[in-house]
């Protein structure tokens, strides 16, 4: 068995689960493993509907894991025309360079990879991606439809700070409880404890 | 012991009569029944069994039975990555041993963090909390290294005095047996040294690591 192409997977979905917005991701790399982009309200029917369908069954989750899109910044130079003053006191019209910046701010994604043990056919990748980096990184937990997504949903939690709502028991589970930062996001700084300086041993 | 009494022993030895003292058979005794505790990290455990197994025989130094209790262990080998999760049980067992204890830091990640020093969680070096005696380079050190590492560690027991200034750790009253456990903090371990230890001088009885530090 193999599978059907990801935009007849989307299609399949959207007709399957009303309402549910699907987005494919197209993958520009050679392995050509696109992706299915959903949404928070209908993700874990979604999941649910791909499970369960008779043609796609996906019985397994594999992997679990997290992804950190920091904020970026564009910067562009433009053309304006401003009024400037001239060097005889009186303003005039003039073309003038201006760069201009651009945030474009980053998100949290969730990544799932599915396979099927019954049509022996997979991956399926599944993204969901927060409102930003900051205080929105709540997505639905998908735990309840494949219970190996538990530990590997608390990973991301751990070291991304993906907050999985629905989740069981969403614990750290690779750093201690105390620990309050996420060391996998790109803006993590480690603590300053590296006080040796090589090279001058005695 | 001093100079004119070893030539004294061998001159003696030379005409049959066998002399000792009791510093001499009291260390003989101790450095060939050193008894490590079982306890291993990472890879650097592989190569430790390895070690004890038939084709490297610890066996042969008097090191063969690692004991499963630190009650009953003298020597600790840690062998393998201290992640910061994992160090205040390295440390809580190091202060459950008897004394006189000894430690083997086997392996780039134990005496220094190794190739994980970056990581976020790797503790860079166990020396930072417990006293080291021999440290082994290598990732992983081969079996040989090992044993190295405990030939060293038998001529260190060999040659500590009983009495004097210079006697090792265990026989000053007024000397810790046991170090403070590090803290799960908010961002690593708290402290992230014990300084008594990791900034001891050379010739110190804590028996720290030498190095220069920049504070």
């Amino acid at each position: 068995m193999t599978l059907p192409p990801i935009e007849d997977i989307q299609a399949q979905i959207v007709a399957g689960v009303p309402g549910s917005r699907v987005t494919v991701l197209p993958n520009g790399s050679p392995s050509a493993q696109h992706s299915l982009l959903l949404d928070h309200e209908h993700a874990r029917a979604v999941a649910e509907f791909l499970r369960n369908d008779p043609n796609l069954r996906l019985d397994y989750c594999s992997l679990v894991t997290g992804v950190d899109w920091p904020d970026t910044e564009t910067t562009e130079k433009v053309k304006v025309k401003k009024l400037v003053a001239g060097p005889d006191g009186s303003e005039q019209e003039q073309e003038v360079e201006e760069t201009r910046k651009t945030k474009v701010p980053g998100y949290l994604e969730a990544v799932y990879h599915l396979f099927s043990m019954e049509k022996k056919h997979g991956p399926v990748v599944l993204r969901m991606r927060t409102a930003n980096r900051t205080d929105g990184t709540h997505l639905p937990s998908l735990t309840a439809v494949w219970r190996s997504a538990e530990f590997q949903e608390r990973e991301a939690f751990d070291l991304y700070g993906i907050i999985f709502d629905g989740h069981p028991d969403l614990r750290r589970i690779l750093m201690w409880d105390g620990f309050v930062d996420h060391p996998m996001r790109k803006d993590y700084v480690p603590p300053a404890d590296d006080i040796l300086v090589t090279g001058v041993n005695p | 012991m001093a100079d004119d009494l070893k030539e004294l022993k061998i001159e003696l030895s030379k005409n049959g009569i066998f002399t000792t003292t009791l510093e001499e058979v009291y260390n003989w005794g101790r450095k060939n029944s050193v008894w490590p505790l079982t306890f291993g990290l990472a890879c650097c455990a592989i190569e430790m069994i390895a070690t004890t197994m038939a084709r490297y025989d610890l066996a042969r130094f008097g090191a063969e039975v690692f004991r499963p209790s630190p009650r009953q262990a003298d020597l600790i080998i840690v062998s393998g990555t201290v992640t910061k999760k994992m160090a205040p049980q390295v440390v809580r067992l190091y202060n459950q041993m008897p004394e006189p204890k000894y430690v083997i830091a086997m392996g780039a990640c134990a005496i220094s963090g190794g190739p994980f020093r970056d990581g976020y969680n790797v503790l860079k070096g166990i020396d930072r909390y417990i006293p080291v005696d021999v440290h082994i380079p290598g990732c992983p050190p081969r079996p040989e290294a090992l044993i190295h590492a405990f030939m060293t560690l038998q001529k260190k027991i060999e040659e500590q005095s009983l009495n004097g200034a210079d006697r090792p750790r265990h026989l000053h009253a007024d000397l810790p047996s046991e170090f403070p456990v590090p803290a799960f903090g908010a961002h690593g371990l708290e402290p992230a040294q014990n300084t008594e230890v990791f900034l001891a001088e050379q010739g110190n009885p804590l028996q720290g690591n030498p190095l220069k530090v920049i504070q």
